[in-house]
């Protein structure tokens, strides 16, 4: 396979796709361009343990600085791509140089949904995405005693645990009723709320940032008319995927570049991986944010690309560290799936499973690995778990019998 | 400084020196060890920094968390009684050298 590939974007999907390309066997010429300046790197630790210390913490890269000459992966960073024309296999970067392509990946992943409400532009309010985000946070949250966190999603609590854990007083405001609402049942939602609460959060649900008045401080308006002053204001808003350039070269994008199970776009010289991809699979879309999809789908991606087709069809994981709390979620489940809980939340270690017409689709545990890693191995194995089985034994003993076909 | 040594599934052994307080996933990844992942960035979330650690180098280590202990059941490769996960196990104090085979399989 001597084709040139190039991968726009060199996040955990694009760097991972290069790295399995050449464990495949590809010899041809590997290409990773991203707009960043500086080596790629792990993006989870940034919500996390890197705003959690007062300590200058190491930033993680996600290679050795000279894997990529050893694997000849050319690394261009600070280059962004500009223009792609499909009928040519050009793309432009920044800096005017055309490269050619036999196969284009857009890897782009996705960015913050900007806060766009009166006062937003004060450099006081920030989104959390990007290391260089991570960074400008860090040094403002030195010093900083009141902080309002819009929006209840992964990254905002995260953040939110982890301003708590320093002794910030923390306020959430976050327009929709429930917390999470995007990502877990609404029992352990209502769990979330209370633990968060309880370690002394103020978490205000149904009511968004109206707008801040920037003063010596901000003072931050809520939708529900109520006022609340802050050094700092962090918002996690939800992203939109990167898809510009994509749609500009006449890809078909909707919520994020439409692919197939084969992870490839409308050309077939073209293909997404990642935060970016929306993949068709059995007369539904995904499309999801995360890194093991994003490394995953990659996986897969090089497996086709090195002449072996494969569908994508890697059971979803997620991971979130709140605090003192891990949430780990094995699979995907829908709004309209029942929930069963195993083990006593006032423990603070126990599970709830999801199920659909009758069958096992996902697993939330909470300070439960080992829950956890029964679950991806039993939806990995597509076996039919029932309620009944659940109510006789545990994910672990379930996971180590002999398994039954679905 | 501590070090680490990686042994590969095919025998080779690279040995990485580390600072005080640096793990064996860090090390590895950082020094583009194979066959090391560390997809969650340290986290105990996603036991692809599986190593197994040499017996006799047992008695320094960490104790194995609750946590890592019910992680270490997601291993791709088997696991043993000598399995960690890498990133947490930190070197340093009494710990100043370890020796780790890398399994031949993480994800």
């Amino acid at each position: 396979m001597n084709e040139s590939i190039l991968i726009i974007g060199a996040g955990h999907a694009g760097v991972q796709l290069a790295e399995t390309l050449r464990e495949h066997g590809h010899a041809g010429a590997i290409t990773l361009v991203d707009q960043g300046a500086q080596q790629p790197y792990q993006r989870p630790p940034l919500s996390k343990d890197f705003v959690a210390s007062a300590q200058e913490p190491e930033v993680l890269p996600l290679r050795s600085e000279d894997f990529y000459a050893q694997q000849r992966i050319e690394l261009l960073t600070g280059a962004r791509a500009t223009a792609v024309d499909r009928a040519a296999r050009t793309v432009t970067l920044s800096d005017g140089q055309q490269r050619g392509y036999d196969r284009l990946v857009f890897a782009t992943g996705a960015r913050n949904r900007v806060l766009s409400c009166p006062g937003a532009e004060d450099p006081r309010v920030i989104g959390l995405r990007t290391l260089q985000d991570a960074e400008i946070l860090r040094r403002q949250l030195d010093g900083a005693q009141r902080v309002v966190v819009a929006g209840a999603g992964f990254i905002g609590l995260e953040f939110a645990a982890s301003a708590r854990a320093r002794g910030i007083d923390v306020t959430v405001l976050h327009s929709a009723p429930r917390v999470l609402n995007r990502s877990v049942s609404a029992q352990l939602s209502n769990w979330f709320t209370q633990a968060h609460r309880g370690d002394g959060i103020e978490l205000r649900l149904g009511e968004g940032v109206q707008s801040i008045d920037v003063q010596e401080d901000l003072l931050v308006q809520s939708s529900a008319g109520e006022s609340c002053r802050a050094d700092l204001v962090v918002y996690g808003i939800g992203v939109l995927p990167n898809i510009e350039l994509a749609e500009a070269s006449g890809l078909e994008c909707e919520n994020g570049i439409l692919v197939d199970a084969a992870l490839r776009t409308s050309d077939e010289r073209v293909y997404a991986v990642g935060d970016c991809a929306n993949v068709g699979r059995d007369g539904t879309r995904v499309r999801l944010e995360s890194v093991q999809n994003a490394a995953d789908q990659a996986r897969s991606l090089a497996r086709t690309l090195c002449g072996e087709p494969t569908a994508y069809s890697e059971i979803a994981w997620f991971w979130s560290i709140q605090g003192r709390h891990r949430l780990q979620i094995a699979g995907l489940a829908e709004p309209t799936d029942s929930s069963v809980l195993l083990g006593d939340p006032g423990s603070e270690k126990f599970s709830i499973a999801r199920l659909r017409d009758g069958q096992l689709v996902a697993v939330e545990s909470i300070n439960r690995p080992a829950d956890h890693a029964a679950a991806r191995k039993l939806l990995a194995r597509g076996e039919r778990i029932t309620e009944a089985m659940l109510a006789g034994a545990s994910l672990k003993d379930l996971a180590n019998a002999a398994p039954v076909a679905a | 400084m501590p070090t680490i040594t990686f042994e590969q599934p095919n025998g080779t052994a690279t040995d990485v020196e580390v600072a005080e307080g640096g793990n064996i996933m860090r090390a590895a990844v950082t020094n583009g060890i194979a066959g090391i992942v560390g997809e969650c960035g340290g986290q105990a979330m996603c036991a692809t920094c599986h190593v197994y650690v040499n017996p006799e180098d047992a008695a320094g280590l960490p104790e194995l968390s609750e946590d890592e202990d019910e992680m270490l059941d997601c291993t791709t490769a088997e696991r043993t009684a000598n399995s960690r996960l890498g990133c947490q196990v930190s070197l340093g104090g009494a710990l100043q050298s370890i020796r780790v085979a890398v399994p031949s399989e993480q994800v």
